[in-house]
């Protein structure tokens, strides 16, 4: 096996990283599969394709690509506002959708919800942008020797350390603040949590912003690494739910772990079997967890 | 008859056919959903099974995929049922002791791995090109189309109406009583020592059996399957009809499935004779939108639907 599927499984692992969080965290909060997730990547990265070249018309100049990196100026400003509208759609959903049927009706039907949530926003962009593929760059990437003969792209190199500090953040706002402190107290008991003086409302808010907002980077890595499709985030979905599941359901690090995990079994299945199956991966992972150990790695067994 | 009544006569059998074959999804899902509280998102995936199964079957040998086995129609319906069941039940004992979700992920996963299979497995399922000459019944009739059709409407009528009353019996007996006993409070049902994971794989099964049989008289209606017929938005057709019609209720799954295939071929009637030919991709995600934020307002507006569920006791006391 070519040494080559390293750097592939880790770049894939840690999109699947930045959803899959999301995932986890919406489920353990709020108690439901959120099918609408997919959606929310593939929302973040139009968003962030159109804002960027509002910019780079506005700012001459800006849409050029850095130094060696096919990301421009442009398109690193539109990235954080992307998160904030991606963030925004969440929070949007939630209280015009699954704060209505919260307490209210069974869980199952919020999943529901979810999912004809997720096929309207789907068609809504294809509506918007067609299905063919989008790009937020032309330019045409040389993979560069890295070290051990394994290649990557300038883009590749830069994406591998921003995407590993993105979730450190994320470890150490869930573990060393007291929003995670929160969110924690939230996901193992609502009742005892607002007994305790945790705002459960306000901690909801910020699980559906913070899941937005991943969920808007992995959008972004995934169109830097791939292309923008409005299906890219529906594909998605099934390697986020096994990510989430194989780690543990509400366990961040489980879920990074997970995502490496299905991430890299897709990348060997390209090498070693054909790309055609790569989508196989994370249904066989999510069988096989099930049949060993449904709590996950890093889960309780229930 | 006059000659101008055929080309009428014709359509709208064929869309009464569409409709009482989209009713038999509708049923199945009835079964899992409506009256088990079992979510399924993968509908396409179980239909999927239940066409490519009967085709394979009943294909003449040798078109470029395995199978071609020659068998009769019949035996293909019946064989895609005990395939699409056994597929079910698979996925019920995998995931129904664990939370509600994980069934409905699970599902969603065989709707990709089915759809990867047909359009990968080149071998035996004849990948993108699908799986072309299925034999369709009352094909000596086919070269007097109005007899065809209607042929193929009483036929599938009567299955439609079979199905429906041994489904309404079924949920009027014991066992229909305690699939809702397990659905409204598992744990009463447990102290009367029902046992929720076996009635809930049961009504699993059942219902994946029903979807594999629709999905087979489609294939053997039409003649032809592949992939791209069983894509999500099937299932997610199958969704809205259900929630429109009423779940829990029969007469409102078939009910749904009437009225959403209507709005769906109106309005694919409607794209094609008025939209613009550069256009009608777009109004067809646009078609899409509509049924999404219909399905959104049904939940949250109208959760029981047209005709929700009536209470339902034994026949024994309704007949005294």
């Amino acid at each position: 096996m070519n040494p080559q599927v390293i750097v592939d499984g880790l770049l894939n692992g840690a999109l699947i990283g930045l959803g899959a969080v999301g995932v986890t965290l919406t489920y353990s909060i709020l108690r439901f599969a959120n099918f609408a997730h997919g959606e929310f990547i593939t929302f973040g990265a139009y968003a962030t394709m159109l804002i960027a070249a509002g910019v780079s018309a506005l700012v001459i100049g800006s849409g050029d690509g850095l130094g060696p990196f096919s990301i421009s100026l442009a398109l690193i400003l539109s990235v954080p506002l992307s998160m904030a509208l991606t963030a925004g759609l969440a929070l949007a959903l939630d209280s015009l959708l699954f704060a209505r049927l919260r307490g209210k009706a069974e869980s199952i039907s919020v999943v529901m919800a979810s999912f004809g949530a997720s096929m309207a926003i789907r068609a809504g962009i294809e509506f918007a942008f067609t299905s063919r593929p989008a790009y937020f760059s032309r330019d045409l990437q040389i993979a560069k020797p890295l070290a051990f003969g394994l290649r990557a792209t300038p883009d590749q190199m830069a994406l591998l350390i921003v995407a590993p500090l993105l979730l450190i953040g994320v470890h150490l706002l869930l573990t060393r603040t007291q929003i995670g402190r929160s969110m924690r107290a939230v996901s193992e008991n609502p009742a005892l949590a607002r007994v305790a003086g945790v705002d459960v409302e306000a901690t909801i808010r910020l699980v559906w912003a913070l899941g937005g907002a991943l969920a808007a980077a992995s959008g972004v890595m995934l169109g830097l690494l791939v292309q923008i499709r409005p299906f890219m985030g529906f594909d998605l979905l099934l390697p986020l739910f096994a990510a989430a599941i194989l780690g543990g359901i509400g366990s961040a690090p489980g879920a990074f772990l997970g995502a490496l995990i299905v991430g890299l079994g897709e990348a060997m299945t390209v090498q070693l079997v054909g790309a055609e199956w790569r989508a196989g991966v994370a249904f066989l992972v999510l069988i096989a967890v099930l049949l060993i150990r449904p709590s996950g790695i890093a889960g309780r067994p229930t | 008859m006059s000659f101008d009544l055929i080309g009428p006569i014709a359509y709208a059998s064929f869309f009464l056919i569409m409709a009482l074959i989209n009713g038999i999804v509708c049923l199945g899902l009835n079964v899992q959903w409506g009256q088990t509280g079992l979510f399924n998102v993968g509908i396409a995936g179980f239909v999927a099974i239940g066409a490519y199964v009967s085709a394979l079957l009943t294909t003449p040998p040798g078109d470029g995929h395995l199978g071609g086995f020659g068998l009769p129609v019949a035996v293909g319906w019946v064989a895609a049922m005990a395939a699409s069941a056994a597929a079910s039940a698979f996925v019920g004992a995998l995931t129904l002791r664990l939370r509600s979700d994980y069934l409905a992920i699970t599902t969603f996963g065989v709707a990709v791995a089915v759809q990867l299979v047909a359009l990968n497995a080149q071998r035996l399922t004849g990948g993108a090109f699908g799986v072309a000459f299925i034999p369709r019944p009352f094909d000596s009739l086919a070269q007097t189309p109005v007899l065809y059709d209607l042929a193929n409407l009483a036929l599938v009528g009567t299955i439609v109406l079979v199905l429906y009353f041994a489904l309404e019996r079924l949920a009027r007996s014991p066992w229909g009583r305690v699939l809702r006993a397990i659905r409204e409070d598992e744990r009463a049902a447990m102290a009367l020592g029902k046992n929720p994971t076996r009635y809930r794989l049961e009504a699993f099964a059942l219902g994946g059996a029903l979807m594999g049989l629709s999905g087979a008289i489609e294939a053997h209606f039409i003649g032809f399957i592949a992939p791209d017929d069983y894509l999500s938005s099937l299932t997610f057709q199958v969704w809205a009809m259900l929630i429109v019609g009423g779940s829990g209720n029969n007469l409102g799954a078939l009910l749904g499935a009437g009225i959403v295939w209507a709005l769906w071929t109106v309005s694919g009637l409607l794209i094609s004779d008025f939209v613009p030919a550069g256009l009608e991709a777009r109004a067809a995600a646009l078609r899409i939108v509509a049924i999404g934020v219909l399905l959104a307002t049904m939940i949250v507006a109208r959760p029981r639907g047209l005709i929700g569920e009536r209470a339902m006791v034994s026949r024994h006391v309704e007949e005294e």
